[in-house]
Formats: C-alpha cells, structure tokens, sequence
C-alpha cells in the first residue's frame, strides 16, 4: 500500500460483524488527496459503519485504515486533528445558539476562547448563518441545522473532511443549496469522503464514485463510467392494443443497441439506447404513419435502482 | 486547508486539557438547564410534593413513636435532601443517553479533546443543579416548621455533603446511561433501582422500627448514612444537659462517625465508578 500523501484515507480489506451481521467484508477505499469522493450505496450496505471506522467511533474486527499516513487502530488520538466529521444525522445542541455551538467545539479542539469566538464569526458567516446565529437551534430549519453542523465539522480546518448522508431527509431545493456550500468547502482543496443514497448527489459532487453493497465494493469509478457500465439511457413506450406489441419491437429494433424488452404484462417495450434524445426522435420518426397508438413514451437515464438491480445482482450470481 | 494542531501530550497537559474540556462540557450542560428551565422546575417540584405529602401524612404518627419530642419535619428534611440529590442523579442517566441518541456524542468522540470531558462535564452541571434543588427544600422546609439552632455553617455544611453524594450518584447514573443509552429506558432504569434504595433506608422511618433482615442493608446503605449525617449536622447537639437529644440520636441511630462513613461512601462509589464509566464511555460504539 502506497501511503505518502497520495491518498488521504485508505482502508484496506476492512472487515466488521455486528450482532451476527456482517456490515463490511472486505472493504477497499482509496479517496486519493484532494479529490471528493462519493461512497454509494443503499440502507444497510455498510456506509455509515466504514465512516464510524475511519472516524475512530468502532473499531473493525480486521483491516487497516489510515487517515493523512496515521494508522487510525494504533494512534486514534493523533487521527482525531486531522478530520472533520459530519455525521448522519445533525450534531447540534438544540438549546444552544449557533454560535454557542461552534464555540464550544472550537474550545474543544483547544483553541482558547478568542480564537473560537472569531472562528465561530467567520463560519456563520460563510454559512449564510449571522442572522439566526444568536438564536437557540432548535429554531433553525432542517437546512439550516445541516448547514451549522458541517460549519461545526470545519472549525479546525481540517485537511480531510468526512461527511455521512449530509442531506438526507432534507427537500429537494434544501438538498442543492447545501450542495452548493459542500462544493465551496472542497474548493480550498480539502480531501471530501461523502456517503449518500442519492445518484444525482454524488454525481454533482464527485470526482469518483464508489458504489458498495454488503459490505463490500461492488463497483467505482466516475458517475459517467458507472452509468455506461449499467448499460446507459432506455426508451419506455407503451401502447394501447396488445396484437401491436411485436410489430412495434421490430420496427424500433435497429435503433436501439440491442433488441427491446417486451412486457406483455403492462403492455410496454424497454429499449437501451446509445444516443438519447437522438434516439428518441428516431423512435417517434419509425412510428410516425405506422397506425400505432402510443399511451407513453419516455427517455429514462439509469437510476440508483437501475445501477443497484444491475451491478448487485451480477456481485451476487 | 492548514494542517490541524495537535498538542503533544505531556502528563501535565493531559489534566489540564481534561480540567479544561471538563469546564466546557459543564457549561454546555448548564445553558441547557438555563434555556430549559422547565427542567429545573420540575426537579425543584417533586421533592416538594414528598416533603408536604410525608411530613402531614406520616408526621403525626412517627412524632407519637419517638422517646423525646420531635417535630418530623425536623426528622425529615434530611432524609428527603439526600433523596433529592440521588433522584435527580438519574437525570444525568437520561442526559447521556439523549445525547448518545442524538449523535451528539459521535461528534465528541471523534474530537480530539479529553475522553473523561463528556462525563465530567455532565455529572458536574448535574451536581450543580441539585444544589439549587437542596436550596429549594431547606427553604420550603422552612416555611412548614423547620429549624437548627447550630447556625449558618451547619447549613452550607449540609448543602457541600448533599453536593458531593449526588455528585457520587451521577457516576453511577452515567454508567447506567452509557449501557442502556436510549432515553425512554433510561428513566424507567433510573427508577428501579432508586425507589427501593430510598425507601428501604432511614430517611421516613427510623431503621429501629423495621424487620430485623431490613436492617442490616437499611442501617447501613449510603443513603441512610448520608441521611443521618445531615440530622447529625441539623440537630441539637447532644450532651448531659440534653438528654432528649442523646435519646433521639440513639433513637434514630445517628452515630460520631456518620460524616466520616459518608465520605468513605462518596470516594468508594468515585474510585469504583468514575473509570467504570469513562471505560464504558470509550467503549461505546
């Protein structure tokens, strides 16, 4: 394993059984210096557990992780200066205001009270905070709260910055505001480690997407290679009269990269395509005049579902 | 981003950081308390509804069972501060666990700041509260009937050693809250073990007047010698020229060394649970 300074994290065949469960098997990550890293998976594939691993919260059962060349298992005490963390569900105190809050954590990384206090100013600040910064949190909005915790986990400036689920359970338009000031942290050149279960987040946001599920990394690489992976974009039709079904398939056939799909069951033919919305003129255009009377047609690009259907069924066959 | 500083750890600094992450951890704790005041309300309540609820219901007929003429107030008072103190340690059983619920202590954990900090701060804004709860009785006490003849200092004498036992008592209740760490479950544990504790000790009764297999843990527990500090602390001091008061002292079972037994209780239950519940604490995952 290459350690010096190529990589910020690594966690090299990580291994964790909770309550007979194993939540990691054999778990590899490579988050290179600099660069933000999206971990994918769904509920249960072991995101949450590597995080808590890495952030010296558990301890795996085997496998070596290292933060900045720091063994996390032997010097948990050094590891702890060297990131931020963000965890899966807000860690602010409800009573204390905003900027009590960041202080205290500022006091707590031991920067006396003044250095705090200022530290405290400048990220309510940079997180559009000031006005509700001397109210007590348990005012602030779910946004709000997401946006004082990763306030919290950046107060030491950390060079690697950890960040679980950082919008999950948040509205869509909460989601890309807070898109926009995780993007703005990573722009400094900070190391990002981000978990999600949303596709469209860790396509915004990464440069590399590691999808995992059991406990194990089932594909990475970037979100246009994951998607061309799982075979890209399809054409949905369906159509009103059974008997047309067949007739329709070969005359889309030749367009599609290989033969539709055909659901008799609901009527409708699932065609992959290479050229998208190209393709789909194409299809309308081999319709065109041909009598058939189409209920739906749409262009879909792969889903999380799609990926996890595809890529988790093959790990497993 | 600049690299994050990491102090070395030289022995000294190590206490001085834990001090000082402790004070930190205290002060969030008690702007809980300010912000929530609620909490304290209710706190300051209950060990007043026991205080009117025993010294007009059970009064009358521990005053006629006793050898020399005493007002149950006076008997009582005692008694219902050390259960306050302990019954309000179970609030730090509920606190840890709400915190370990809410994430709260992940975010601690993976700082780089003292490991006792968490605790040490919660056991002692904990403590702090009870001191404003003891104040709270003595004062509603008054205003019912009860007094001490032995001046000012018996008083903050008696407020220092209801501080330290309650203080001892939130050790246990941290561990307690560490192990079972959700809060709903927390307060039902808490009670469990609290309300047996209480009521079989001498803080409504005298130990004389229960089946000799009781007495043995009755006489004995902390909470009666606590108990029984505090009388000796409040009461009239014995001496030939006052036989009533050795005879209700010897009535009760109050002893020289009761102060002396308290402490030796208050450092055994530290020295057992205060690395008990920091091991526990740094286990918990």
């Amino acid at each position: 394993m290459s350690v010096n300074g190529e990589y910020a994290i690594l966690a090299h065949d990580v291994h964790k059984t909770y309550n007979k469960v194993k939540a990691l098997n054999g778990m590899n990550l490579q988050v290179p210096t600099g660069k933000v890293v999206g971990l994918l998976g769904p509920n249960g594939a072991g995101k949450t557990t590597l995080v808590r691993i890495i952030t010296t919260l558990l301890k795996p059962d085997s496998g070596t992780v290292m933060i900045q060349g720091i063994n996390v298992l032997e010097h948990p005490a050094q590891v702890r200066g060297t990131f931020g963390l963000a965890g899966q569900y807000p860690a602010v105190d409800e009573q204390l205001t905003g900027r009590e809050n960041l202080v205290i954590v500022g006091e707590l990384y031991h920067f006396g009270g003044r250095e705090a206090r200022h530290r405290a100013k400048d990220l309510l600040e940079r997180f559009g905070l000031t006005d509700a910064a001397d109210r007590p949190v348990k005012t602030y909005s779910g946004g709000m709260r997401r946006r004082l915790d990763l306030a919290a986990s950046i107060v030491a400036r950390p060079p690697v910055l950890i960040l679980d689920e950082p919008t999950t359970g948040l509205d869509p338009r909460t989601r890309r505001d807070l898109w926009v000031f995780i993007k703005k942290l990573v722009q400094d050149g900070a190391t990002l480690l981000l978990t999600t279960q949303y596709l469209e987040e860790a396509d915004f946001l990464a440069d590399q997407i590691v999808l995992i599920d059991s406990g194990k990394v089932v594909a990475q690489g970037t979100a246009d290679e994951l998607k061309s992976q799982i075979g890209g974009e399809t054409i949905t039709l369906q159509i009103e009269e059974i008997a047309q079904l067949d007739r329709i398939a070969q005359l889309i056939a030749p367009i599609g990269k290989t033969a539709p799909q055909v659901d008799t069951l609901t009527n409708t033919l699932i065609l992959p395509v290479a050229k998208g919305t190209q393709s789909m003129v194409e299809v309308i255009r081999a319709l065109d005049g041909s009598g058939v009377e189409l209920v739906d047609i749409r262009l879909a690009r792969p889903t999380l579902d799609d990926v996890f259907l595809q890529l988790t069924g093959n790990s497993k066959s | 981003m600049s690299q994050a500083t990491i102090p070395q750890s030289t022995p000294l600094r190590v206490v001085w950081w834990t001090i000082h992450d402790s004070l930190v951890m205290t002060r969030r704790n008690l702007i809980y308390y300010i912000r929530e005041p609620r909490l304290i309300f209710f706190a300051g309540i209950q060990p007043v509804i026991f205080l009117l609820l025993f010294t007009f219901v059970f009064g009358g007929a521990i005053e006629s069972g006793a050898p020399a003429s005493i007002d149950y107030i006076n008997y009582l008072i005692p008694g219902i501060l050390a259960q306050t103190v302990i019954i309000a340690s179970t609030q730090t059983t509920v606190g840890l666990a709400d915190d370990l619920s809410k994430g709260m202590v992940d975010r601690f954990r993976s700082l780089p700041m003292s490991r006792a900090a968490v605790l040490a701060g919660r056991t002692l804004a904990d403590s702090i509260r009870g001191i404003f709860t003891t104040v709270v009785l003595l004062t509603v006490g008054t205003l019912i009937g009860f007094r001490t003849e032995n001046g000012i200092g018996a008083i903050l004498s008696v407020i220092g050693l209801a501080f330290v036992i309650g203080y001892a008592f939130t050790w246990i209740a941290a561990t307690l809250g560490l192990l079972v760490k959700n809060p709903e479950v927390a307060q039902v544990v808490g009670f469990i073990w609290i309300f047996p504790a209480t009521f079989a000790s001498s803080i409504f009764v005298p130990v004389s007047t229960m089946p000799e297999w009781l007495q043995g843990f009755a006489k004995n527990q902390p909470i009666s010698v606590v108990t029984n500090a505090i009388r000796g602390l409040l009461w009239e001091k014995p001496s030939f020229t006052n036989l009533d008061a050795m005879a209700l002292r010897a009535f009760v079972g109050l002893s020289d060394k009761d102060i002396q037994i308290a402490l030796f209780w208050v450092a055994g239950i530290l020295i057992v649970f205060v690395p008990l519940a920091i091991y526990n604490y740094s286990r918990t995952q």
